[in-house]
């Protein structure tokens, strides 16, 4: 093993030689690895974000015809930093009858919930922070403690916009998480694995391939999990001032922001690791550097993706948010994943090409299908007859008026 | 007194203090978040007996789906910011005969029980036989009736749920 091809486990290595050296017990380095291991990965992840949001203000500026930052450092690289040491220095406000410890804690897990996912997350071919047999639950339920910020910091607050708005997210997040978790299912159904290293391992086509709508289906509710902009309710600053976060303020606002910036590339992590084949490509098993060169093109192309649509798409009402969970993505989800079941095992496991234009012209059959029915729900006399209630009302508002 | 006895009696003294906490706090809110924690307690006893896939089971459902759900209804009850609501109403006295029949109960069986002396077996390090258990839910001389009857008893839970919700007159919503 030498240092050019795999620098994180020479340096692992190296260093719990070191301390057994030491005399020290194994069980306490194994420990003292870990914790190292995992502050290391916070702090990189901590500051990553500075450069995802340099990187996204760059591209909505370019979107809107601005420049976006441009003064601090070359093309306004330090442009976060700065904010960062803005934020530190700005005073802690508890507005009066906040509810101490949800107020308090609210923002630690709302950064906590996202930086644990990174454990499972393999980011090259040996180097995963766990490897749990049971990443993918692992992530789901992290996700539902997740919700726990947003629940917190709503309620803790004491404020009725807070928390509104915290009654928002829990039903946005709560709706979306059923399609969410059966997309979940189409990768461990197609590697047989729950283990996250596993799934990647077996994208010998990647799953984007083999289920292009459960990839599709995935990335939108993902984004609905982050509550990026065309889901973002819980923060609509016309409607509700500013979200569940309306009362915080200095370092504690930045941990929120933080978090929501990790939580949108993390999403990317998962959508690369489970669809876009993570960290495989030409020797990435030889030499586990390029892995992570590989995952981290994959990830950042589908964050752009997500700042993309974040500078494009209005903002949903609630009430169409909630149609387009329950009665198209949930529905549409349940058939893709048994029919995806169903016809890869009736395919041949060894014709690849066969498999793949197989699982592709299935899910050209459903989206199709999807679309006329959808087409014909729209046309349906009920449906129209709902639509021009706010006519009708006004026809006979008028008339009345005449009278 | 070894380290991991210690643990075990710090999680298993949080957990029943935030159960009982669950019921004396004033503010319904509170005492949701008090679930929460009594439930995390659970789970760090999963956790002590090696067993992730019980860990993250008890995550998901229970603080992911059905302490969201119970902070989800409510927020939807009336006054949930005031201090100091009613937690009792004229009928707490009532409350003692089911609560004290439970306990008896309790106490009859487990004082019949003679397997507190038999230590835990903590499960295989690369984790338990998932596999096995997945297998063992669709298999005839397994679990398959139980698997299936729950099956029917949720099927019937969200037939009812739409009847309930479904607005009969064609109006709609």
């Amino acid at each position: 093993m030498s240092f050019v091809a795999d620098p994180i486990n020479f340096i692992a290595d190296w260093l719990s030689k070191l301390l057994l050296g030491w005399g020290l017990p194994p069980d306490l380095v194994m420990v003292l690895l870990f914790i190292i291991g995992s502050g290391l990965l916070a702090t990189v992840a901590m500051l990553w974000v500075t450069i995802l949001i340099w990187y996204e203000r760059k591209i909505i500026g370019r979107i809107q015809d601005r420049f976006g930052p441009n003064r601090v450092g070359p093309y306004g690289l330090f442009q976060s930093i700065a904010d960062m040491i803005k934020i530190f220095t700005k005073e802690h406000i508890s507005p009066d009858g906040v509810d101490w410890f949800p107020f308090t804690i609210a923002p630690i897990i709302a950064v906590g919930a996202v930086l644990a996912v990174w454990a499972v997350i393999p980011f090259s071919a040996n180097f995963v922070g766990t490897n749990l047999s049971v990443g993918i639950l692992f992530i789901l339920a992290i996700g539902g403690i997740g919700e726990f910020g947003i629940v917190f910091g709503g309620w803790g607050s004491n404020n009725k916009y807070a928390l509104l708005s915290a009654f928002r997210a829990v039903a946005q997040l709560i709706s979306y998480e059923t399609p969410y978790v059966i997309c979940f299912l189409i990768p461990v159904m197609l590697s047989g694995s729950m283990n996250l290293n596993d799934i990647v391992k077996a994208q010998d086509p990647w799953f984007i391939f083999l289920a292009p709508l459960g990839a599709l289906i995935f990335f939108i509710t993902s984004i609905a999990e982050v509550g990026r902009t065309p889901f973002d309710l819980a923060e609509a600053e016309s409607e509700l001032v500013a979200g569940f976060n309306i009362e915080y303020s200095g370092l504690k606002f930045g941990m929120f922001y933080v978090g929501d910036f990790l939580h949108s590339f993390t999403i990317s992590l998962l959508f690369a690791a489970l669809f876009l084949g993570g960290w495989k490509g030409p020797w990435a098993e030889q030499i586990p550097v390029l892995g992570f060169v590989y995952f981290f093109i994959k990830s950042s192309a589908a964050y752009f993706l997500v700042i993309l649509l974040r500078a494009s798409m209005p903002r949903f009402r609630i009430d169409q948010m909630m149609d387009f969970t329950w009665k198209v993505l949930t529905p549409l989800s349940l058939t893709v994943v048994s029919m995806t079941a169903l016809v890869d095992k009736l395919l041949p496991a060894n014709l690849i090409w066969v498999r793949i234009g197989g699982l592709i012209l299935l899910n050209i059959i459903i989206f199709i299908a999807t679309d006329r029915l959808l087409d014909i729900y729209w046309k349906k006399p009920l449906f129209q007859k709902n639509n021009q209630v706010e006519d009708a009302s006004k026809a006979s508002s008028v008339k009345l008026g005449a009278g | 007194m070894s380290i991991l006895q210690i643990i075990f009696l710090l999680a298993a003294l949080a957990t029943l203090f935030c159960a009982v906490k669950v019921v004396i706090t004033t503010r319904m809110m509170h005492s949701a978040f008090w679930l929460v924690g009594a439930l995390l307690g659970i789970a760090v006893l999963f956790a002590m007996l090696e067993s992730r896939f019980f860990v993250v089971v008890q995550v998901l459902v229970y603080i992911g789906a059905i302490a969201i759900l119970i902070i989800f209804a409510v927020m939807l009850t009336r006054k949930i910011m005031d201090e100091n609501q009613q937690r009792m109403n004229q009928l707490w006295g009532l409350a003692f005969i089911p609560a004290g029949g439970v306990l008896a109960g309790l106490i009859y069986i487990l004082s019949r029980w003679n397997a507190f002396n038999t230590t835990a077996r903590t499960a295989p390090v690369n984790g338990e036989d998932i596999e096995a258990l997945g297998k063992a839910l669709v298999s005839p001389t397994g679990f398959m009736l139980p698997f299936e009857v729950s099956s029917i008893l949720l099927l019937a839970a969200l037939i009812g749920a739409i009847f309930v919700s479904y607005d009969r007159k064609g109006g709609g919503r």
